[in-house]
């Protein structure tokens, strides 16, 4: 039963439990079980020899009615017009992308690669090129149906496995035929026009049997276009999510980079619109993203953003409580106190790093909460850091008996003095003026000073 | 292995099977024509298949033919896995488009969200050119459904300090020296840079800070009320003890202004200030960081005094790294709540989008790749605001002019008619070289 609960919370995996595996008389319903678990919107799978990139795998519209599972997969382009170096050049960058934040490092996933030449053997080399300088996945992106057969040839799949872009009204026999041919899996383009996306979808996959399908239904901006956008992104997906409508069950796919066609001038304004409509995208259910900017500004709010948006909404991210050591410390080294929520740890230890100094770090169990959250909810309390020096035996690292708190955790200095019998001090209240807070608080005189206090 | 996929597996073979006998077919054609006899690399169990070629149901073969064996074959062969292919072409042609429509939702929602009018215009009292009215959702925000389109827009206010505070530099420069002077500052915000309301942030009146008296908030108040002619929300210092007697003390002055209240929270004595805005048309904006249970506390408590339609919602929101996704949830929940019939949690949404500026991402130096902190900043305001909007958010409080533009062509956007220009240009950027930098 407890099981059962943990599947249906998909928590647990069918494959989780030996004897529905293994045992043959269950095999029949372990299917069934399976296929009922299957997700509404179908997970499609890109690769590389090195990587695999999951996209749709959806089972709910909002986020809180359980997760979303599968983050937004974010591609940038090259084309086959641009010379070798710049190509070489952007795949690094696009490869190396790469920001740190709690702890985590937020990447891109895929590179798009473009057919201006519309030559199959000008593509096919472009292609080549790309692989030969990355390890991420690839999306194929040409309507010309040659074009694309003959990058396929060039990287033989199944190590690869891109995805091609698109099927259309008017190529789709032929591509689709390609994407059998090779067993890629292969996006319906059909701009401005939803009837045709799912006649296509309906075609493509009860007529010629392709399974592996995503959906796009065109990216457009200004008036009647980001409104036709939105609509048809959240049409599709409720339809998949609440209708389970089986022409709508296909991961979404969406082109911010379009907005390069879209509007002209500076090309600041073009990157601020496609930073826009890449945030509206994914917020409303876009499952992989091609962008053309590679621009950090562009990119970070969109990482950081997808990083929230797929937490899980039951649970903060927290990291485990205990005593760190940034540089060097010694027994006179300052005692720092901090949550264990991830966004507060990793930004303290990154800061206390920057400003090289050498001290203890006391992680408390805020059960993962900031610190005035905690401080507000009576998570970071005295007894709280009581009991995180005793289990860290903190006593016997330090000679001195002083605990510097977050200036947000002030109100409760004097509790964490009757509980702990450690001098408090107050700290900054952003743990960036750590460093100069330090050089300035943390000298012999002082710490004399509040020993003989003691 | 079930039945079902023992069977789809047999259709496979089989099929695959047909589709040999077709390329077989057609290499004997052609070797007929040809005279070529010797056959290569074809092997065929032909044993279990039986094939029907009647003209209406052709079934569809499915020939991979390794690339390797064509080019080993003998060319009388190759040209005989071309008819074949030829043949498999033809076969697929009677795949036809099967056309469908798109079948619209339908969700069904009961509840409505109230409508609150911010301001009083001169025939109601007040002095205010325009007035801003938010909120009579009854259907989750642009999702388009059944055609549905808010029947108010969002609106879009500007932040006004009452003294100096430290700002981003991309604020002062926006704003340069009117940010000592509250109500040149709020000019600016109407006048050139068309904020729709003005926020007064009385951050003076904090006893920790200058302890300003309530006599001088009405001061600034009324300079405000003076020099704009937009509807004026008034913000208190974050004290709640101090905050409930400037409010009233406000409220008093301007009774018939329609001043909007930012904000009432659960730690302030709601009791002593809650019966005299009762008495003026003021609005309220009840504020309950990221939790619904204390939404519908403080609301039921102000209900006791104050009519439900001149109650704003504010559940906080963290900029993009800061606790973003939790406003955002707190938002969808608390809307499709109010949607399916929660009275307590039927009102519009008010949004401190200035937060946004308190990740550290929007406001410090990094490393040249990141961009200047300039463009991050007023950035990171928008997209906050962008995901707000999408859980149905309805009026903002903005510090930086560049938020309020994109938010007004954004709304703008949104509230026209979904139908995209040239459709048939949509996938050029598949095929255009685009500028690289
Ligand atoms: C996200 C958020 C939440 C999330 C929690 C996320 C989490 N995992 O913690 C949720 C929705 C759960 C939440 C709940 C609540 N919240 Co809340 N929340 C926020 C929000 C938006 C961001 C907090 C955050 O992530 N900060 C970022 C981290 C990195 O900051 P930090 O931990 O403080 O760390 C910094 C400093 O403290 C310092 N620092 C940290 N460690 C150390 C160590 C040393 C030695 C030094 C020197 C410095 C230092 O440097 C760090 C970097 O700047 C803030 C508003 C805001 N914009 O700040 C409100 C806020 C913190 N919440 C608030 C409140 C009141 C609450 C609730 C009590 C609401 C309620 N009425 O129930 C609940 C309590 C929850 C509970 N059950 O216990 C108030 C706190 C007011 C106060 N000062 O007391 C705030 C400020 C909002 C407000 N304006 O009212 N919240
Ligand atoms: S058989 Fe074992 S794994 Fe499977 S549900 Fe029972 S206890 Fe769990």
């Amino acid at each position: 039963m407890a099981f059962a609960v943990r599947l249906a919370a998909l928590e647990a995996k069918v494959e989780d439990c030996p004897p529905l595996v293994e045992e043959e008389k269950y095999k029949e319903n372990t299917e069934k079980l399976r296929e009922l678990l299957l997700p509404p919107v179908r997970e499609v799978i890109l690769k590389s020899p090195k990587r695999i990139v999951k996209i749709g795998g959806k089972y709910v519209l909002f986020r809180h009615e359980l997760r979303y599972h599968n983050p937004t997969a974010i591609a940038i382009d090259v084309d086959d017009s641009m010379d070798r170096d710049i190509i070489v050049k952007r795949v690094r960058m696009i490869e190396s992308f790469e920001y740190e934040y709690v702890g985590q490092k937020l990447k891109l996933d895929a590179i798009a690669v473009r057919s201006v030449t519309n030559n199959p053997e000008k593509y096919a080399k472009t292609v080549y090129t790309v692989v030969e300088n990355t390890t991420l996945p690839l999306i194929l992106c040409s309507t010309n149906p040659a074009v694309i057969e003959a990058a396929l040839d060039v990287i033989s799949p199944p190590h690869h496995r891109p995805l091609i872009y698109a099927a259309t009204k008017d190529n789709w026999r032929d591509m689709a035929e390609v994407a059998k041919k090779f067993d890629v899996p292969l996006v319906i383009a059909s701009p401005g026009d939803l009837d045709m996306l799912v006649s296509l979808a309906k075609t493509l996959s009860e007529d010629i049997g392709l399974k592996d399908l995503a959906l796009d239904p065109g990216c457009f901006v200004g008036p009647g276009g980001l409104s036709y956008t939105i609509k048809a992104y959240s049409w599709l997906r409720y339809k998949a999510t609440y209708d389970l409508w089986k022409y709508a069950k296909y991961p979404l796919v969406a082109t911010p980079i379009s907005v390069w066609m879209q509007i002209t001038g500076d090309p600041k304004d073009v990157m601020w619109w496609e930073a826009i409509l890449t945030t509206i995208l994914m917020t409303r259910y876009a499952d992989l993203i091609i962008m053309h900017s590679l621009d950090g500004w562009v990119l970070l709010p969109q990482v950081m953003w997808r990083f929230q948006l797929y937490t899980d909404p039951r649970k903060p991210v927290s990291v485990p409580p205990g005593l760190r050591e940034i540089g060097k410390p010694d027994e006179m080294s300052p005692v720092l106190v901090t949550t264990n929520y991830a966004l507060t740890y990793s930004v303290v230890l990154s800061d206390a790093e920057k400003a090289k100094v050498n001290a203890w770090l006391l992680v408390v169990d805020t059960e993962g909460l900031a610190v005035d959250v905690s401080v507000a909810g009576r998570k970071f309390t005295g007894d709280r850091v009581a009991e995180a020096i005793k289990t860290t035996g903190l006593e016997n690292k330090v000679k001195h008996r002083v605990l510097i708190i977050p200036g947000k955790a002030a109100r409760v200095s004097g509790e964490i003095e009757d509980a702990s019998k450690w001098r408090v001090i107050v700290g900054p209240m952003d743990s960036s003026e750590i460093g100069k807070w330090l050089e300035k608080n943390w000298t012999s005189e002082k710490i004399r000073e509040l020993m003989e206090g003691a | 292995m079930s039945e079902k996929t023992s069977k789809r597996d047999k259709d496979e073979i089989k099929a695959k099977q047909e589709a040999t006998i077709y390329g077989l077919l057609a290499k004997i054609i052609e070797a007929l024509e040809k005279g070529v006899v010797e056959l290569y690399n074809v092997e065929v169990n032909a044993e279990e298949l039986e094939i029907r070629l009647t003209p209406q149901q052709i079934p569809i073969p499915v020939v991979i033919t390794p690339p390797q064996a064509v080019a080993e074959a003998k060319p009388e062969v190759k040209a005989a896995y071309e008819v074949a292919k030829a043949v498999e072409v033809v076969a697929k042609k009677v795949v036809e488009l099967a056309k469908i429509a798109f079948e619209e939702p339908r969700p069904q929602f009961s509840g409505r969200v109230l409508e609150v009018k911010l301001g009083a215009s001169r025939g109601e009292g007040g002095s205010r050119d325009s007035v801003i009215v938010v909120g009579g959702h009854t259907m989750p925000a642009y999702y388009y459904l059944s055609g549905y389109k808010p029947p108010h827009p969002p609106a879009f206010g500007g932040d006004v300090f009452d003294m100096k505070i430290g700002l981003p530099r991309a604020v002062k420069l926006a704003f340069g020296d009117a940010l000592d002077n509250p109500a040149e500052w709020a000019r600016i915000w109407v006048e050139k840079y068309g904020a729709e309301a003005i926020d007064i942030h009385l951050v003076s009146t904090d006893p920790t800070i200058k302890d300003a008296s309530p006599e001088e908030a009405v001061k600034t108040v009324d300079t405000i009320l003076q020099v704009v002619k937009v509807p004026i929300v008034v913000g208190g210092s974050g004290n709640p003890e101090k905050d409930i007697v400037v409010f009233r003390r406000i409220v008093e002055a301007f009774p018939s202004e329609g001043l909007v209240i930012n904000s009432l929270n659960l730690d302030m004595k709601l009791e002593d200030v809650c019966p005299h805005i009762a008495k003026t048309n003021a609005i309220v904006i009840d504020f309950s960081p990221m939790d619904l249970d204390k939404a519908e506390q403080i609301n039921r408590k102000v209900y006791e005094w104050i009519p439900r339609n001149r109650i704003m919602l504010d559940l906080n929101i963290g900029g993009i790294g800061y606790g973003t996704e939790y406003g955002f949830t707190t938002m969808e929940r608390a809307r499709l709540s109010a949607l399916i019939g929660n009275e307590l949690l039927q009102h519009p949404f008010n949004v401190g989008a200035a937060n946004a500026w308190g990740a550290r991402e929007a406001w410090i130096t990094m490393d040249p790749y990141w961009g200047p902190k300039e463009i991050r900043g007023p950035l990171w305001e928008t997209l906050t605001s962008l995901i707000c909007l999408l859980t149905g958010a309805d009026y903002y409080m903005l510090v930086h002019p560049l938020t309020v533009k994109t938010m007004k062509a954004v709304r703008e956007y949104l509230f026209s008619e979904p139908k995209p220009k040239d459709p048939e240009k949509a996938l050029d950027w598949l095929s255009r070289s685009l500028p690289v930098f």
